[in-house]
């Protein structure tokens, strides 16, 4: 399309401001005018948004005004996004030229905070473009009036959709999508996403999928470029630490680079890392820089302040964890700076693009790693940036328990007929090979529980008529999904409020009261006694007790906490990195762009053991204080490491080796118990070979998921999604805990007496892909088969340092909960003796 | 049943219990969370929670239906071990008052055959005010046999006589330790001597903390012992080591 195709009003509108429309964006909208769905990948700073909403305001304006008293107009744009901030966030950008050109349109926000009666009004009089976000969909389509709200819908705007597919919310919004499409023939969609592995994923996520093996892929436009970024990894003077995720040793350099930049923005990958780099920045802090901290357990008021600061140009840095990844314009950063490794190419990518926002200068990034194997992973991102490579994970096959809600939510809007609902389902990508039969379980879940033992027909959800559609038996059902719906369980929260101290005045009770400072993961808490201290939005708290759903703390008199260890944003080394720390590991021709002190560990490792092959598996055993351990290295991240270390012990144990526990981190796992494994290797007792055997994956996982709290905490997630248990919501829980039945308790008996139920297999397949990683496990096994060097040695090799230093650090798994129990006991016994 | 007879497995050794002195009465704490007392041949169990999942899918939510089952196996399998000539369930038996009506026939059917030969007492309890219906045995509010009283809820007391040798549940005491920056929760039965309160029985039973202020109702604070259930023995603890939730 040629401008001059454009409207008058736009082309004046683009000419009073100085620009040209640019070819993607006419592009789009000649896409558009032929009826295709259309992919458009654009750097940040390309004018994307824009982008996505001119073919709708070309046509919109084209309708002209509505004439006063003719029927309303249904809804013609909607706009998703994953962040209601972002969604709130556009519509006030996109008010600025809908304004300027007087254009007919009518433009409004849905949100989970929209006020009842708006919400009620849209349905009733809905504007012309609707911005909202997946849940928020969700709710529309279950609502009997979706049918005529959505009836004359043109087009649907999915926003930061590399971002979106990657989680359950991505199947959710699939089905919202399939059901979008039957109600209104001829719909169209454009995706907005960075730069991909895969283009055609996304692109057959946005369309409709035939009954076939063909893949049907929506139309692409790709904008190339922007200015390479300018990336280096901090060269730090200081001395690199063998192991630890702090980057203590590099706080001065860090805050150097923050003195020579107008804005800098400093990630990192946990809350407790944000917690710790803040407040040492802080205590290095001469010139007192405005410096602030942004993470996701902090009060909504607070990070609504760092966010409008940073807007307002009055902040010099930021600390933040993912919570600040994604969408919205955060002002003039000149400087990311991204402490710790950067776990995935594409996600490195992702954080550098929020300095500098226009497209055709460099963004500016360093790297500072935290210790030795993560200047490996840094060096691989950054080769990886160099060559444009990205790493996103490959598109998911759609959950169960999504599906299950999704189900009830279609029968609470409509008498649903299960064979035609079926091939909607599958008509999109992200659920176009679920088969029939599991189709029918989860319908059959939905209903009355989906058991073997059928008892729960009297009580049943959803009812089958004679005419063959099922319906809700009552509509308390539909207020129930309404409570339920989304994909997101948060991890039970406690708010934390600041109180005084009951250490002051001994006899008087925890104060009231105080100032609430954030939300924290109930589970963290309950690790806590109290008096414990831990950091939390940049200050030592002191825990004081548990009232209700909140923590009770107050400000600790000491400098050194015991810092909180959050999961929050803990992501495993992407598999594209592994590949290539280990190929630059078996390389030594790679290792002149590394400092100094990597090179000579290295070269260390290569004289006094041997280094891990590109391909195999490397073993090291040797004794240390008693104990023989076992050290290998398959860089396949820190939960597909949990999980084979479990499994690995187990099977030791077996095999009479006498294993005591292990630790794991992303690039290794460390076995180690009371007998020489170096002879018992050597001599062929054990054979490494049937040790690592794919077979691992069989009996003996099974036996552990029956333990595993990892296993029971994502049953929890699924059986939350699918509608089995309620969502705790704010104000519920005065009830008491004991009231709500535990999901662990369910997980047991559905376990013990229908192992094949549906929950179960939705929960397996999250565990597969999600905390237990088994299917990288898998890849994992079936590459080193036949390839395992081991290598005996008198003492700990170079590489295994880091491994080691995390014990007692980390987590040690493999003990038995009633061997703790016993010797907590014993304990307690001897104390009495004395 | 496969299960069952599992169950029967663990339990033809004579089983093992802790005991403790309530009241002048030797008493067995057994970890499957019963209470034993041999002079009168009596087991004690509490909160069975029976049709506990249909009472939920009732309102909507689909839980396993197998709770009962499991419950009873469970039960079953104890019963054989100690083979007791009185049986007292110290109220909750049934998750609600139309629990009983409720009951599927099999596990009617496999109640009632626990039933032959014993002396059996429901104690009511504020789940199932009422007299089971279709099943034998005899319904009280309490009862006494020597020095010792079963009744449902504790007296909100401490240091009464009321509450000298009273036997209770009610309050699915669990209890948390803490170790090696991991903690671990099970259920428990608790006690400061005098008086005894045991653990919930059935399968969806959950606990609630002996550090909440429930319990500072029946004992001096940190004042008692708890008993955790493990796998194959008890654990003992003192009040002061535990933490809460």
């Amino acid at each position: 399309m040629d401008a001059a195709h454009l409207p008058d009003r736009f082309q004046s509108w683009f000419a009073s401001r100085g620009w040209t429309p640019r070819a993607h964006q006419l592009q789009l909208i000649d896409h558009l005018s032929q009826g295709h769905s259309t992919l458009l990948i654009a750097p940040t700073g390309a004018g994307k948004t824009l982008a996505g909403f001119l073919p709708s305001l070309v046509e919109l304006e084209r309708q002209g005004k509505r004439k006063p008293g003719a029927a309303g107009r249904g809804i013609h744009t909607l706009y998703i996004s994953p962040l209601k901030a972002l969604a709130v966030d556009i519509a006030r950008n996109l008010e600025a030229p809908v304004t300027e050109m007087d254009l007919p349109v009518r433009l409004e926000t849905r949100t989970g905070d929209t006020p009842s009666h708006k919400r009620q009004r849209q349905k009733l009089n809905p504007p012309d473009i609707l911005l909202t976000t997946p849940e928020q969909i969700a709710l529309l389509l279950s609502d009997p009036a979706s049918e005529r709200l959505f009836a004359s819908l043109r087009t649907v705007i999915l926003d930061e959709l590399h971002a979106l597919v990657t989680s359950k919310r991505g199947d959710l919004l699939a089905l919202g999508l399939a059901r979008l499409r039957r109600l209104a023939p001829g719909l169209r969609t454009i995706g907005l996403s960075a730069t991909v592995a895969e283009p055609d994923d996304l692109r057959a996520y946005l369309v409709d999928q035939p009954d076939t093996d063909e893949r049907a892929l929506a139309h692409l436009v790709q904008v190339s470029g922007g200015a390479q970024p300018d990336i280096t990894i901090l060269d730090s003077e200081e001395r690199l630490p063998w192991s630890g995720h702090s980057s203590r040793y590099a706080i001065g350099d860090i805050y150097g680079l923050i003195k020579k930049h107008n804005v800098s923005l400093l990630f990192v990958n946990t809350r407790s890392q944000a917690e710790m780099v803040f407040q040492e920045l802080w205590r290095i802090n001469d010139e007192t820089l405005p410096i602030a901290l942004h993470h996701g357990s902090l009060d909504v008021g607070q990070r609504r302040k760092v966010e409008a600061a940073m807007a307002a140009g009055s902040l010099r840095a930021v600390v933040a964890t993912s919570s600040l990844d994604m969408g919205i314009d955060w002002g003039d950063i000149d400087l990311v700076i991204n402490i710790g490794a950067p776990k995935g190419a594409s996600r490195l990518a992702q954080r550098i693009g929020r300095a500098n926002h226009r497209m055709d200068e460099p963004s500016r990034a360093v790297l500072v790693p935290a210790n030795r194997f993560e200047v490996l992973e840094c060096q691989a991102a950054l080769s990886a940036s160099r060559r444009g490579e990205q790493d996103t994970p490959p598109l998911r096959n759609g959950a169960l328990d999504v599906l299950a809600q999704h189900l009830l939510g279609l029968a609470c809007a409509d008498p649903l007929d299960a064979l035609a609902t079926y091939e909607e389902i599958r008509s999109s990508q992200t659920y176009r090979y679920l088969d029939w039969e599991i189709f029918e379980k989860v319908l059959d879940f939905v209903a009355t529980g989906g058991y073997a033992l059928k008892t729960y027909e009297q009580y049943a959800k959803l009812r089958k008529g004679k005419d063959g559609l099922w319906r809700i038996a009552h509509p308390k059902i539909a207020q129930q999904y309404r409570l339920n719906v989304g994909t997101i369980v948060e991890a039970p929260m406690l708010k934390v409020r600041l109180v005084k101290s009951k250490a002051d005045g001994r006899r008087t009770p925890v104060g009231r009261g105080g100032r609430m400072l954030g939300e924290i993961e109930e589970y963290f808490i309950e690790q806590l006694a109290p008096g414990d201290t831990f950091l939390f939005g940049g200050e030592v708290l002191r825990f004081e007790a548990i009232r209700e759903s909140e923590a009770y703390v107050s400000r600790a008199k000491t400098d050194n906490p015991m810092i909180p260890s959050y999961m929050g944003g803990k992501f495993p080394l992407s598999t594209y990195l592994a590949a290539s720390v280990r190929a630059m590991l078996a390389d030594p021709e790679s290792w002149k762009e590394l400092p100094d002190q990597v090179r000579d560990w290295l070269e260390i490792q290569r004289e006094k053991s041997v280094l891990p092959r590109k391909d195999g598996l490397l073993v090291e055993t040797f004794p240390r204080a008693n104990k023989h351990y076992m050290v290998c290295y398959p860089f396949e991240g820190r939960l597909a490491h949990q999980t084979l270390g479990m499994l690995l012990t187990k099977r030791l144990e077996r095999m009479g080796a006498q294993p005591m526990g292990f630790v794991a981190n992303d690039y290794a796992l460390a076995v180690w118990g009371l007998r020489d494994l170096s002879s018992l290797f050597s001599s062929g007792r054990i054979s490494l070979d049937e040790l690592f055997e794919q077979d691992i994956l069989g009996d003996d996982l099974d036996a552990w998921l029956a333990e595993s709290s990892l296993m029971k905490r994502t049953f929890r997630n699924c059986a939350v999604i699918a509608g089995l248990i309620e969502r705790r919501h704010p104000g519920q829980e005065k009830t008491g805990r004991q009231v709500t039945v535990s999901s662990d308790l369910i997980y047991d008996v559905l376990r013990a007496h229908e192992p094949d139920h549906i929950l179960l297999k939705a929960t397996w397949n999250d565990a597969a892909e999600g905390l237990l990683d088994i299917s990288r496990l898998g890849e994992l096994l079936a590459r080193i088969k036949g390839r395992i060097t081991h290598t005996g040695l008198s003492h700990v090799s170079p590489l295994a340092v880091p491994i080691l230093l995390e014990i007692g650090k980390e987590p040690v798994y493999g003990e038995a909960m009633d061997a703790i129990l016993e010797e907590a006991a014993q304990e307690l016994v001897l104390e009495a003796l004395e | 049943m496969s299960v069952l007879t599992s169950h029967l497995r663990n339990y033809t050794a004579a089983p093992v219990c802790h005991d403790i002195p309530i009241n002048g009465q030797l008493l067995g704490l057994h970890d499957s969370g019963v209470l034993w007392w041999p002079d009168e041949n009596t087991l004690v169990v509490s909160d069975l929670h029976l049709e506990k999942a249909s009472s939920y899918a009732r309102r909507g939510v689909m839980l396993p239906p197998y709770d009962t089952g499991a419950t009873l196996e469970k039960l079953a399998g104890v019963m054989d071990a100690f083979d007791p000539a009185r049986v007292i369930c110290l109220g909750d038996s049934f998750h609600d008052a139309k629990g009983s009506d409720r009951l599927p026939a099999p596990y009617r059917a496999m109640l009632t055959t626990l039933q032959l030969g014993r002396e059996w007492i429901w104690v009511t309890g504020n789940h199932d005010p009422v007299a089971p219906v279709r099943l034998c045995g005899e319904t009280v509010d309490e009862v006494s046999f020597g020095p010792l009283t079963f009744r449902h809820e504790p007296i909100e007391k401490i240091g009464s006589q009321e509450t000298l040798g009273e036997i209770c549940g009610h309050l699915h005491p669990a209890a948390r330790v803490r170790r090696f920056g991991r903690s671990i929760r099970r259920s428990c039965f608790a006690t400061d001597g005098t008086r005894l309160v045991l653990p919930a029985f059935g399968a969806l039973t959950g606990g609630l903390n002996v550090t909440d202020e429930a319990y500072s109702m029946i004992f001096r604070r940190r004042q008692f012992s708890v008993f955790l259930l493990g796998n194959d023995r008890l654990f003992p603890f003192t009040a002061s080591r535990l933490v809460g939730d």
